[in-house]
């Protein structure tokens, strides 16, 4: 593991485990992940403005992630088509929009794999650099919001009415999500970057008996899976995203069938 | 800052859905009282084509029970979610008292089971501030006879432990005004009268003000100092059994519910009149009728 590239994989792969792990908390609780894998896959749309543009792509990805979260806040707002109707709706066109854009963009030879899946071995410095100001940031924020946060998932009428701006905390956490996924598209892929802020949080969860608890075993599970999946990947040439997140899904799934077989008793 | 909703003051006011009202009345709204918890003024309200408020004045003053009643799809809790913000009205407006801070104990407290949290948990993060949250939560927890349940997580307690958790979240924030929409659902009938004599207690040793949404007139409790009977508009109110007497209220409910009414009242050694006289002191609305 002294090789450059694999230090590389091996340090951004953990601080994003570690970033992802209490936002994943959020993701899971407010049940926001297939709104999480619509801003995801209109990262794709990003990637392809930031080639057409030649813009830092992580830049282009998080404005079209902001852009996205918006005209879905706005689009909720309208109550004739359901919410998941319309987030698989907007997901699939953006993700439609996003390949059409990059072949329009790069000939129709580009190759898409490293987009979907992302490139953990083509982690470069610019990369990291974006990891550790962007995932300081996002921590930061979360940390700031954790308690109103928190207490808007447990119940967010009852936060309201205790006086917590529930508007303006939602808000924040969107930013947080376009950031995080904004940030690691790069590394697991437009397809795998929700799996990535999911998976932990769902592992730790029969495990965990505060929201903080959850959180930490997240980080700590999504550290494992990604050193484990790295190891995978370079012993027997596997693609390096798709392989972390095969260990993700084997560690939720040690951890969620004992609870499952535990409750039929 | 003081928080005022909605807007339309001093508008028409349209007609009322009563018969014997006029057909449209020029009315002035009456002033917010200044001196209550929540005052609130003509509140109106639609949802999808269907008037929920119509017209509705309402004040909790300090120390003072409130009991709202009437019968399903009155708007109790529409209106219970106008006074606490949650919703806005089409017109009319609230004011709530300067840095007011509410217990809140809604009507359905469904369990979130994707987050890990001990009732003791819930209770403390109804707090506003994180020091001596232990020992603050502990005392509210044991204020509501459930000091035991603290480690326990929410996802696995009753619905009556559930609801003395609920209730020791809102205590826990010491309120000045409580507000239980539909408190005793579900829990029966001694726990019930057990629960009303609770808040009774609490008010009187802490001296907040309760409102109280009830649609089951058998329990309306013996601390109540008014009950304001709605249907959409403010039928009638004033201490209970003025209200269980007013002819409204035996058009809303049958002459069934009037005389099962008040159950839990004991004895008064004063009576009123049926117009809802006389007012708790300190209110400045003279009490709707029809």
């Amino acid at each position: 593991m002294t090789e450059p590239f694999l230090m590389r994989a091996l340090i951004a792969g953990l601080a994003l485990a570690i970033v992802a792990a209490p936002l994943g908390c959020f993701v899971v609780w407010r049940r926001m992940a297939y709104f999480g894998e619509t801003v995801a896959q209109a990262g794709l749309v990003g990637i392809a403005a930031g080639l057409a543009l030649s813009l830092d792509l992580t830049f282009s990805v998080l404005l079209v992630a902001v852009a996205v979260s918006g005209l879905m806040l706005l689009l909720g707002r309208q109550q004739v088509v359901p919410f998941d109707s319309l987030l698989g709706l907007v997901a699939h066109a953006a993700l439609a929009a996003g390949v059409v854009a990059a072949s329009l963009v790069r000939g129709p030879q580009l190759d898409l794999m490293a987009f979907l899946f992302g490139d953990i071995f083509a982690v470069a410095s610019s990369d990291l650099q974006w990891i550790a100001i962007g995932g300081a940031g996002a921590l930061a924020a979360l940390v700031y919001v954790w308690r109103p946060l928190l207490t808007i998932c447990v119940h967010e009428d009852l936060a309201a009415a205790e006086g917590i701006a529930a508007e303006r905390v939602k808000l924040v956490f969107l930013a947080v999500m376009a950031l995080v996924v904004a940030i690691a598209i790069k590394i697991v892929g437009v397809l795998l970057t929700i799996a990535f802020l999911i998976m932990p949080p769902a592992a730790a969860r029969p495990l965990s008996e505060s929201p903080e608890q959850m959180a930490l075993f997240a980080a700590i599970f999504g550290a494992l899976g990604v050193a484990l999946g790295l190891f995978l990947s370079v012993s027997f040439d596997l693609p390096g995203g798709p392989s972390i997140v095969l260990v993700m899904a084997a560690i939720f799934a040690a951890s969620i069938v004992p609870a499952a077989l535990r409750r039929r008793r | 800052m003081e928080g005022r909703d909605g807007a339309g003051r001093g508008r028409t006011v349209l007609a009322r859905a009563q018969g014997h009202q006029q057909a449209a009345t020029e009315a002035e709204p009456s002033a917010h009282d200044p001196g209550a918890l929540v005052s609130a003024r003509s509140l109106w309200l639609t949802r999808g084509g269907r008037a929920i408020l119509q017209g509705v004045d309402i004040d909790v003053q300090p120390r003072e029970i409130v009991t709202l009643i009437g019968p399903n799809g009155a708007g109790k809790t529409t209106l219970v979610r106008v006074l606490l913000g949650l919703e806005r009205p089409d017109k009319g407006s609230t004011l709530r008292k300067e840095g007011l801070i509410v217990g809140y104990v809604p009507q359905r407290f469904e369990v979130d089971r994707a987050i890990p949290v001990t009732a003791g948990r819930f209770v403390a993060l109804g707090r506003r501030a994180a020091e001596e949250e232990e020992e603050e939560t502990a005392r509210a927890l044991a204020d509501v006879g459930a000091p035991h349940l603290a480690e326990h997580q929410l996802s696995d307690l009753s619905g009556g432990e559930l609801q003395r958790v609920v209730l020791a979240r809102a205590l826990v924030r010491r309120p000045h005004l409580l507000v239980l929409d539909e408190f005793v659902r579900g829990v029966d009938y001694a726990g019930e009268a057990e629960l009303y004599t609770l808040i009774g207690q609490l008010r009187s040793e802490r001296g907040f003000g309760v409102l109280l949404v009830s649609h089951d007139l058998h329990v309306v409790m013996a601390q109540s100092d008014r009950v304001v009977c709605i249907n959409r508009h403010v039928c009638c109110s004033g201490v209970p059994e003025s209200v269980a007497q007013h002819p409204e209220y035996e058009r809303l409910f049958g002459p069934q519910a009037a005389r099962a009414f008040g159950l839990y009242h004991h004895h008064h050694d004063h009576h009123h009149d049926l117009a809802g006289e006389p007012r708790p002191p300190g209110s400045s609305s003279p009490l709707d009728v029809g």
